[in-house]
């Protein structure tokens, strides 16, 4: 398990089965180190004290205030138990929120994966013209979640937006804002447009990492492209893209919070949310503080879960010589 | 090789007109008035107003308090950026070179607890952290808007995984040659590393600049607002308002996207080469 670190997959190694050097995994990280007692300590030191304060004293907190009952005035705060967890998830908007949830990650993830590794494809094919798509395409990864929001927003608005004047010629009153759909349209095409290049850029190292061999023996085993590219290109490429799926998800679970809090303005009242923005409301506008952080545990166990998920794929695949 | 059909070139045309109009269709309508765009709605070439609206963003005193511009948010902006991607590898940096290159007890346990950082994003603690953050007096602070967020691991396993790949004869000639573990860091290990860093750099500069979350939970004086916070503002000022300022909200958001979009353009290779190669 030591050697799962690595976050993003290397791409190249996973595809071609080449011999690897033995490695046991409890072995040390080099054959020789030094051996002094104080000066690693003196080196780990800063980052350990930054994660213990920023990321285990809150994390203990949050499980910790989970299961008491805040008072809304600040007079202390009594133990209810589990009666967070289970008022939140037997709560009905709970309940629809995590179904619009779920939805939301589905389609983003399916959409912002499938556009992503359209254009890789066709992208590695052509050779006039491959850097300027490739800037093209990556460029947008440099943007920031709210200034998409409020570009979306833009596209999107009732007076100046092209997407209204777009619908309408479908015969469609497009209302975002204010009509629950539309507005999930909106927040579902801006969250996908983000995450485009960086499934882009994945995909694409992950297909020129293909060793010239593999294509040419493909190019006379499959005339047909499509056949071509179901039976070798995607196998091959089964590694980046689960990897991916789980980026994806955690994307569209959290990073998209800039997009809906600048799309929906503060004004939730009937708009689709995702269950991270409502952590954020109870906590910070409800003033639910046992409430929110119910929901925060409930939020960590799944990303916890999905992260697991992960690396186990990783480690399956990666073993670091 | 293989064929290139008219449709390939027609698919990645389409792609990367979705991907780039918006961006320039945001920044030619900045340079329209308010009025205009009301008129018109978005264009796509640009207009006569840019300098005035630019101006006006930059230096117009505006916010709740009237204290705050644009260029201090972009200043603002520049010190989260570059803190939290120099503050990333310095501590990364550290904390891997003592779990290579270096035989002690706890390194496991250790290893571990920085690793668990990865699991949960700051989202789902956001609420305690902010209470952390508050018994500390760390509010409204650069040491608070940063530090927090450096308690992940992310760089410290690309190093870890860095360092790994660094040849072992490196260090026995080291040895020989008398260097003690500091030097050996400082002048071996450090200068080995300046292409990693380099694509580190623009990973998490990107990543610092564009934070949201965190900057809008840590700043409620304004004058520690970030670009991205700015957003927030300007969008909530022109609720109810005749014409909204459309084009000082893009003006706005043509400032908080150019510089993370140019450092990203201008160091295209190494920046895909550090996102996605982390296993030499």
């Amino acid at each position: 398990m030591t050697d799962t670190a690595a976050l993003p997959p290397g791409p190249a190694p996973q595809a071609v089965r080449r011999p690897r050097k033995p490695h046991p995994p409890a072995a040390p990280a080099k054959r020789v180190q030094f051996d002094r007692p104080l000066t690693p300590w003196l080196f780990v030191l800063p980052q350990l004290l930054v994660v213990a304060i920023f990321f285990y004293w809150p994390s203990v907190q949050a499980v910790n205030s989970s299961f008491y009952l805040e008072d809304p005035f600040g007079f202390g705060a009594s133990f209810v138990g589990i009666d967070n967890y289970r008022e939140a998830l037997s709560s009905r908007e709970y309940r629809t929120i995590a179904a619009f949830t779920a939805g939301f990650c589905a389609l983003v993830t399916g959409l912002a994966l499938g556009i992503g590794l359209l254009l890789a494809v066709k992208a590695d094919k052509v050779i006039r013209g491959a850097s300027a798509y490739k800037t093209a395409l990556i460029a947008v990864y440099a943007i920031a979640p709210p200034v998409t929001g409020l570009i979306g927003m833009m596209f999107f608005d009732m007076h100046i937006g092209p997407f209204k004047d777009l619908a309408a010629l479908f015969g469609h009153d497009l209302r975002v804002g204010i009509d629950y759909d539309d507005t999930a349209l909106a927040l579902v095409t801006v969250a996908v447009w983000k995450q485009i290049p960086y499934n882009f850029i994945f995909f694409l190292s992950g297909l020129q990492s293909v060793p010239v061999a593999v294509r040419e023996a493909a190019l006379l085993d499959a005339r047909s492209g499509w056949r071509r590219f179901r039976d070798i290109t995607l196998p091959l490429l089964a590694p980046t893209a689960f990897f991916l799926l789980v980026i994806n998800i955690t994307y569209s679970l959290f990073d998209t919070f800039a997009i809906i809090d600048v799309m929906v303005k503060d004004k939730p009242a009937n708009n689709p949310m995702t269950l991270v923005y409502k952590v954020y409301l109870d906590g910070f506008k409800g003033n639910d503080i046992g409430g929110s952080s119910a929901q925060s545990v409930i939020l960590m166990l799944v990303v916890a879960a999905l992260t697991i998920v992960q690396f186990r794929l990783i480690e399956r695949r990666v073993h670091y010589g | 090789m293989q064929k290139i059909k008219p449709l390939d070139h027609l698919i990645l045309i389409l792609g990367a007109a979705i991907l780039i109009v918006p961006v320039l269709m945001a920044f030619a309508s900045s340079t329209h008035s308010a009025a205009e765009i009301h008129m018109n709605g978005l264009y796509l070439a640009p207009g006569s107003e840019g300098v005035a609206t630019y101006h006006k963003v930059l230096t117009q005193r505006g916010g709740f308090t009237g204290e705050v511009t644009g260029a201090r948010m972009l200043l603002n902006s520049l010190i989260l950026g570059v803190g939290f991607a120099v503050g990333k590898i310095v501590l990364s940096m550290m904390a891997a070179y003592a779990l290579v290159y270096f035989r002690f007890r706890l390194a496991t346990p250790i290893f571990w607890a920085i690793f668990t950082t990865l699991l949960l994003p700051l989202e789902v603690r956001i609420m305690p952290s902010y209470q952390v953050m508050s018994q500390l007096h760390l509010l409204n602070t650069y040491t608070g808007l940063i530090v927090p967020l450096l308690a992940s691991a992310t760089g410290t396993f690309y190093f870890r995984q860095f360092f790994k790949s660094v040849p072992d004869e490196l260090l026995e000639a080291a040895r020989i040659d008398g260097a003690g573990p500091v030097r050996f860091f400082i002048d071996i290990l450090v200068p080995l590393s300046r292409t990693m860093m380099a694509a580190i750099f623009i990973i998490m500069f990107v990543y610092g600049w564009n934070q949201y979350l965190w900057p809008m939970l840590m700043t409620t004086d304004e004058g520690f607002f970030t670009l991205m916070r700015g957003i927030k503002t300007i969008l909530q000022v022109w609720v109810g308002s005749q014409i909204p300022d459309y084009n000082e909200a893009f003006a706005l958001a043509v400032l908080a996207m150019l510089p993370p979009l140019l450092v990203v353009l201008v160091f295209q290779r190494m920046f895909i080469k550090g996102l996605t190669e982390s296993d030499k």
